[in-house]
């Protein structure tokens, strides 16, 4: 009976993460829009968005080859996956103790590889362009978001995201200059990640100046509603792991009951919507950059992760 | 002016055969020599090339000396053949290539002999020449080479991923740095020239103010003063005060337009948010004052269709202190928005010679330290009245070009103040008529108008029947777009959008 209510709790986070990350846009999108006195679309806008994709023909470029039709699919289940191991209401579910955080990185970084890869397979100009600027970014977020890992790992003693919440969670966390370090390079990279200003202008129509746009310009139909959808998931993977990190508050744990995981679920929830306004506001207030300031940029959450586990070795209190 | 060895613009006019009914400015047809002359004047950055266009058996071009003084000269074209002036001065390259697609005229010398406007998709070729040829063969263009390693090409548009006009722009880049940039435009050709010819003239009028789409008022004004002058009208002062009221509108409509779309083209959403609705509020107002948002169609040769009410004018002075209230804090925000500076300062730099080469009107030129403007330099009414100033800067960068526009906003601000305070009464239209005094023959006339790009000329003949016999019409982007493939040189790819939207440059009303 317990495994079977710890499967149930397992397939509800699986299920969450994939029904709420179009919600999160919408709602990002909605707060962005009425920051600059606009009415925005509306929350759910995403959704008929994917719905109107996936009924659409798909056009392929004479050209591309199986890898083309095969991509979409494969970056959406390995960011689903990667979504679905990171603690959103409660920790320690049955899937988690099979995956780490390294797991998850290398989950992401083999969707973007075969992303990458996608992008120059027609052999468009902007694919390449694309492409090439999103290893750019990439060569600089991977070493940073696996230093923020090892920081981690040091002061919890696992890179396993349950035990990692449980100690952050704990008392015994106490303030540490390490773990600060750690969060402003976590939402650097989790800015760079997501191609989101200043890094990348989701919203943008100029061919030249895309990143992740440029990569799948030649994607339509259930495709591109595919990797819109794993663009979804990305994002809010990367606020479920700011937030089960480094704001554990009202997180369930392992075996707990039904109103310990209500409790989860509405701070989840709550945490969300903070972590969106923030970045609505944060999207707001600056322009993008230069295309070579993002190393600058990438370079600058490498070294405060590296700052921060270096701490760690100089004193196991910092 | 006539020191020795450089002729005065009006000598070399004195020395040709004078052209009657050609008005304000004078036009002489000249021998191939005095022409050869001009061309040195040109090469050697005396003059300003002002415009060059042809007619079936003419070459004509309108030129501004070192005094400000304008003239147009014409050579007769025996055989369709002419001497080259893009030879010596590159600024006429593609004037001279649109001449050759739509009359024929071959100049000789020409380094450049592909075609411009013509895409072969015509169905005739040389649609404005005496006779009509065949239908062009269609041929591949043959795109400027740039060798060396590891150089790549970008194709971008004609269509592009956003909704805006089309227009090809083929990048040769070594990684990320733009090594060469090459234009191919005409995309939107709509045979505007070929339309005019034979057309009377309130329906030239409306022609004219379609040229351009942003730039309706100036191109009707540019226009109807060239209408006026080849037939002697007097307009009223009232029109003329509220002519001048409706291009100081669009140049503010224009600008706030532009400052936060090139904002937005770095991504910062807040200013183009904030701009745009000072913009639509400039468009409501010139909905209230004059009955369409734009005020298309509104000037019209003799004067202009409509007046302002009291509603109107209430309108305008509400907008005016709203306008006066609002901006300086957008001003402040993007001089204080480290991120956005960083992406404009020092961006697209066009150099100050180049400017000048091109004789590049507008923010471009101005930006660049080109210290021209129609309405002070040829004091057209009701400008020699008002009191304004032209700024001017040096750097030439995207931030420059920016910070020209916020300028001109704050003296359009003023000027519009100055107009509503000192708006004349009266008759606003008069009847176009051929006055008795005009001998039966055509008559010629030409305007040159400050829109908010930059310099418009207009140059017209009206026939005996009172149609118009011949039409053309030089919008600024002419010698504004070859310049933005000089600034973008060295700057990288991802910097072009922005570059481009500091220029602005018109598809429309360079296609024609």
């Amino acid at each position: 009976m317990a495994v079977i209510f710890e499967l149930a709790v397992q397939g509800a986070q699986m299920l969450l993460v994939l029904l709420l990350a179009p919600l999160l846009i919408g709602f990002v999108r909605k707060v962005k829009a009425r920051l600059v006195r606009r009415q925005g679309p509306s929350l759910i806008q995403p959704y008929r968005d994917l719905a109107r994709l996936m009924r659409k023909e798909v056009v392929l470029a004479d050209n591309a080859s199986w890898l083309f039709r095969v991509t979409p699919y494969l970056i959406f289940a390995a960011t689903w996956v990667a979504a679905a191991l990171v603690p959103t209401f409660a920790a320690g579910l049955q899937f988690s103790w099979t995956a780490d955080l390294i797991v998850i990185v290398a989950l992401l970084g083999s969707a973007r590889f075969f992303q990458a890869l996608a992008g120059m397979d027609v052999g468009t100009s902007f694919g390449g362009i694309g492409a090439s600027r999103e290893v750019m970014i990439a060569s600089l977020a991977e070493p940073a978001m696996l230093l923020i890992v090892f920081s981690l790992a040091l002061v919890a003693g696992a890179t396993q995201l349950s035990t990692v919440a449980a100690f952050m969670g704990s008392p015994e966390v106490g303030l540490r200059v390490s773990l600060g370090m750690s969060l402003i390079a976590l939402v650097m990279v989790a800015i760079a990640e997501n191609a989101r200003i200043p890094v990348d202008n989701p919203a943008t129509h100029l061919e030249l100046t895309m990143v992740h746009e440029a990569m799948i310009l030649e994607y339509s139909g259930r495709h591109l509603a595919m990797i819109e959808l794993a663009t979804f998931l990305k994002l809010l993977l990367y606020v479920s792991l700011i937030s089960c990190v480094f704001l554990p508050w009202g997180l369930a744990h392992a075996g707990a009951g039904p109103k310990a995981l209500a409790i989860g679920a509405a701070a989840y929830l709550v945490k969300l919507a903070v972590l969106a306004i923030l970045l609505a506001v944060f999207e707001t207030a600056v322009a993008k950059m230069r295309v070579f300031r993002v190393p600058d940029f990438l370079g600058a959450a490498l070294m405060l992760a590296l700052l921060g586990t270096l701490l760690l070795f100089v004193s196991r209190s910092l | 002016m006539s020191r020795k060895g450089t002729p005065a613009l009006s000598d070399l006019i004195e020395a040709g055969r004078r052209i009657e009914h050609h008005a304000p400015w004078r036009r002489a047809a000249v021998t191939a020599k005095a022409w050869s002359l001009a061309v040195e004047q040109l090469a050697a950055g005396r003059w300003s090339l002002a415009g060059l266009w042809g007619e079936p058996d003419k070459v004509h071009m309108a030129l501004l000396d070192e005094a400000r003084d304008i003239g147009v000269i014409s050579l007769d074209c025996r055989g369709g053949r002419y001497p080259s002036v893009g030879q010596h001065h590159p600024p006429a390259l593609r004037l001279e290539r649109a001449a050759a697609d739509l009359f024929g005229l071959a100049p000789q010398g020409l380094p450049d002999t592909r075609r411009w406007l013509d895409h072969g998709q015509w169905g005739v070729s040389h649609p404005l020449a005496a006779r009509p040829g065949g239908p062009a063969a269609a041929s591949s263009y043959r795109f400027l080479a740039a060798e060396g390693d590891s150089l790549h090409q970008i194709a971008v548009g004609p269509v592009h991923a956003g909704i805006i006009e089309p227009g090809h722009f083929r990048f040769t880049a070594s990684g990320e740095t733009v090594v060469r940039l090459e234009e191919r435009l005409g995309y939107v050709h709509k045979g505007i020239e070929g339309l005019m010819t034979g057309a009377p003239i309130d329906r030239a009028a409306k022609l004219a103010g379609r040229t351009s789409g942003d730039s309706t008022v100036a191109y009707s004004l540019a226009f109807a003063r060239a209408v006026e002058a080849a037939l002697g009208i007097e307009v009223s002062p009232r029109a003329i005060w509220l002519r001048a009221l409706m291009a100081e509108l669009e140049r503010l409509a224009n600008h706030l337009g532009d400052i936060g779309a090139i904002c937005n083209d770095a991504a910062f959403a807040l200013m183009h948010a904030h701009c745009g609705v000072l913009r639509e509020r400039v468009l409501r107002a010139a909905d209230t004052a004059f009955g369409h948002r734009l005020m298309r169609d509104r000037i019209v040769p003799g004067g202009v269709a409509s007046d302002l009410a009291e509603a109107g004018t209430s309108a305008i002075r509400s907008l005016i202190g709203e306008v006066r209230q609002r901006f300086p804090h957008l001003v402040e925000l993007y001089d204080n928005t480290a991120s956005l500076q960083d992406r404009t300062v020092a961006t697209g730099r066009l150099k100050v010679e180049l400017a000048r080469q091109y004789a590049a009107g507008g923010y471009v030129g101005r930006a660049s330290g080109r210290d021209f403007d129609a309405r002070r330099d040829l004091a057209y009414a009701p400008y020699d009245q008002l009191a304004f100033d032209v700024p001017v800067l040096q750097e030439g960068d995207v931030n420059a070009r920016v910070w020209i526009r916020v300028r001109e906003v704050e003296q359009s601000l003023s000027l519009v103040e100055q107009i509503l305070g000192r708006l004349p009464g009266g008759p606003i239209r008069d009847e176009v008529a051929r006055p008795d005094n005009v001998a039966d023959g055509p008559s010629e006339g030409m305007a040159l108008v400050e829109g908010f790009r930059g310099d418009i000329l207009a140059w017209l003949r009206v026939g005996a029947d009172g149609t118009i016999e011949r039409c053309h019409l030089r919008d600024p982007s002419w010698f504004q777009w070859p310049l933005l493939e000089a600034a973008i040189e060295g700057n990288i790819v991802a910097d072009f959008p922005l570059c481009n939207k500091s220029f602005n440059c018109s598809y429309s009303g360079h296609d024609l």
